[in-house]
């Protein structure tokens, strides 16, 4: 079964974000750049499929500007066996990005699509959805573990309250949460092999996919500045100052006692 | 103008979520109707026909909407889209999951986690952990929309029903998905998202025991709920479920105290708009006392019990 996994590049995790003076967008310009950390676990989800001899084939996709061509060899190193770069310079969104993996699916004729559940650029946390129902495939969204056999997928999903597992058929689609597994560092002998390792570009154009973007963004401004910070000495000093909070008044207000 | 909201239920019960949703509707203006669909779910279509501002409230209620699959609610949804210029759902773990599925299905785009309504095509949210926020315009005929649940008040409940449920026609069955099995944690005390304080704790706990033993006498006095940052989850401490930040559940109560958590920007995306927030910590440059309006420095299993006691 070929497994198809997507790849964001996406600003570093650690970096803190600068917005342009203009307020047009955040400042991308010399700033380090990495795979979006929820692709991470996903290409090694898709990896460890392959070695436990349920994938034969794993693909990386990315979709945006020439860059991407890094995250991909990223991807490769990190055990994919071949890349597919959409390239574009177009400011994507989900949508668009959706219809470009539907032209991509429809292509390589995947089993399964692994993504990231949420880019943490956009956190948009939209794409697998959209994907899946482009393609008309169940989804297994937030997933925490998979198991795949007999053409079927089941997944636990983390939820809110709670956890629950879903089986789906297979051809699917699954996002990944942070505790689908922990990703592995590529080793320098990977990285030198990944160069060797076929990437393949494409353009929207070749897929006949209209990547116009369907939302305007009017402005970025940062969040409201919290307070500064007032350090207090002790205990004592702590529960003056919250003292007016109605859930400590009540308390303090109530007779002291057992 | 009419606005469909998708309900937070769970069946027998209407989840608090959606009187968020109602009110952030409001501020977009026109009729609000609200769709409950599941499976034996009237007790929750009854309780959404006791919000103030709610006009209609369509029943779906059919076995194949047992556990709220995203397949086939987003189907359901499809046909009865057409009928309005904005569909909302909180952005719960459910409304995540179905409402990108069904903005494709309509070739629109999807707003998440809006905190404000700028106008009725435009819309604030956040991007890059809440490091910075963007106002969004979207030209499509159709909205849809998921609401960041803590920026919004909830709305009034418990008018007496002016309006009934409506059935209308279930959607096919499509087959795709079957739940083998759902574990919702058991807990008596509020939940995160809608508790007026949160205690949360972090990898400076050390251990689940420790986690448990400090943080919930403290919890039980407060009547808060127990959140967590990711180390603390991923070391085990406590449920996934309790994961504050920009993955996990976002959180806005009048007190948060965030007790040997360093405060990386993951972790304060899902936080940092609490009323007060108070952070327990041994290092002074920790980044949580950039947020924080009031920060002590200590040891927090000498600290903890001595705020416990002090209450
Ligand atoms: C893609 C991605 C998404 C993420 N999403 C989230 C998310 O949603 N939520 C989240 O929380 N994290 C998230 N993280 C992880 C985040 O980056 C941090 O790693 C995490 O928040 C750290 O948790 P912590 O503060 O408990 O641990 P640490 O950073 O290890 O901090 C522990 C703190 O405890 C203090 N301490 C230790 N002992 C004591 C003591 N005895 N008394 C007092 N203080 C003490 C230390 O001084 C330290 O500041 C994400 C990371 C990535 C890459
Ligand atoms: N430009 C892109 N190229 C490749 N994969 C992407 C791209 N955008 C989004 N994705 C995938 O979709 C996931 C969710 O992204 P988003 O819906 O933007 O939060 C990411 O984790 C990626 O796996």
């Amino acid at each position: 079964m070929k497994v198809l996994v997507t790849v964001k590049r996406v600003i570093d995790y650690n970096v803190r974000v600068r917005i342009k003076a203009d307020g047009s967008g955040v400042d991308l310009g010399n700033v380090k750049m990495a795979m979006n950390p929820f692709d991470e676990i996903a290409v090694e989800e898709a990896v460890r499929l392959r070695e436990a001899g349920i994938a034969t084939e794993v693909v990386a996709v990315s979709c945006g500007v020439l860059a991407c061509q890094d995250t991909l060899r990223t991807a490769l190193a990190l055990g994919a066996d071949r890349a597919i770069l959409i390239q574009t310079d177009v400011d994507l969104q989900p949508l668009a990005v959706a219809k470009l993996l539907q032209a991509v699916a429809l292509k390589e004729v995947p089993q399964l699509v692994i993504l990231g559940k949420q880019a943490i650029d956009d956190d948009a946390n939209q794409t697998g959805q959209m994907l899946a129902a482009l393609l008309a495939w169940p989804q297994a969204t937030f997933a925490s573990t998979l198991r795949v056999a007999d053409g079927k997928l089941q997944a636990t999903r983390e939820i809110d309250g709670g956890q629950e597992t879903l089986e789906v058929a297979l051809p699917a689609v699954v996002t990944a949460d942070l505790r689908l597994n922990e990703p592995r560092y590529a080793t320098l002998p990977n990285i030198m092999k990944a160069k060797k390792k076929p990437l393949e570009v494409s353009t929207p154009a070749e897929l006949g996919v209209d990547v116009t973007p369907r939302l305007t963004t009017l402005k970025v401004v940062e969040p409201l500045k919290r307070q500064a910070v007032v350090m207090v000495a002790d205990v004592a000093e702590l529960v003056a100052h919250i003292a007016h909070i109605p859930q400590v008044a009540t308390l303090r207000n109530e007779p002291r006692g057992n | 103008m009419a606005i469909l909201i998708l309900a937070e239920h769970d069946d027998g019960g209407l989840k608090s979520e959606t009187l968020n949703v109602v009110t952030a509707a409001g501020k977009i203006g026109g009729e609000i109707h609200v769709l409950v669909a599941g499976s034996a779910c009237s007790a929750a279509a009854r309780a959404a026909c006791q919000i103030a501002g709610v006009v209609k409230v369509l029943l779906a209620d059919a076995t194949h909407y047992a556990g709220q699959g995203a397949e086939n609610t987003a189907a359901l949804m499809h046909s009865l889209a057409s009928a309005y210029t904005h569909i909302l759902a909180p952005a719960s773990s459910h409304g995540k999951d179905v409402l990108p599925r069904l903005a494709a299905l309509l070739d629109v785009a999807q707003i998440s986690d809006i905190v404000a309504v700028a106008s009725p095509d435009t819309f604030v949210r956040p991007i890059y952990a809440g490091n910075a926020l963007a106002t969004v315009q979207s030209a499509d005929a159709i909205k849809l929309v998921t609401v960041r649940v803590s920026a919004f008040e909830a709305a009034e409940q418990g008018r007496s029903a002016a309006v009934e449920p409506t059935s209308i026609a279930c959607g096919p069955d499509l087959g795709l998905s079957r739940r083998i099995g759902r574990e919702m944690s058991q807990s008596t005390r509020p939940e995160l998202g809608a508790a007026k304080v949160v205690i949360a704790g972090g990898r400076g706990l050390a251990s689940a025991e420790n986690f448990h033993n400090l943080l919930e006498p403290l919890a039980d006095k407060l009547g808060a709920a127990i959140g967590a940052s990711r180390a603390a989850i991923d070391a085990g401490f406590v449920a996934n479920d309790c994961q504050i930040g920009q993955t996990g559940k976002i959180v806005a109560p009048q007190l948060f105290i965030a007790i040997g958590i360093s405060g990386a920007i993951q972790h304060v995306a899902g936080m940092r708009e609490s009323k007060v927030i108070v952070a327990i910590n041994k290092d002074p440059d920790a980044p949580i006392f950039q947020v924080a309006d009031f920060g002590l420095v200590g040891d927090l299993f000498k600290l903890v019990p001595e705020l416990t006691a002090a209450l």
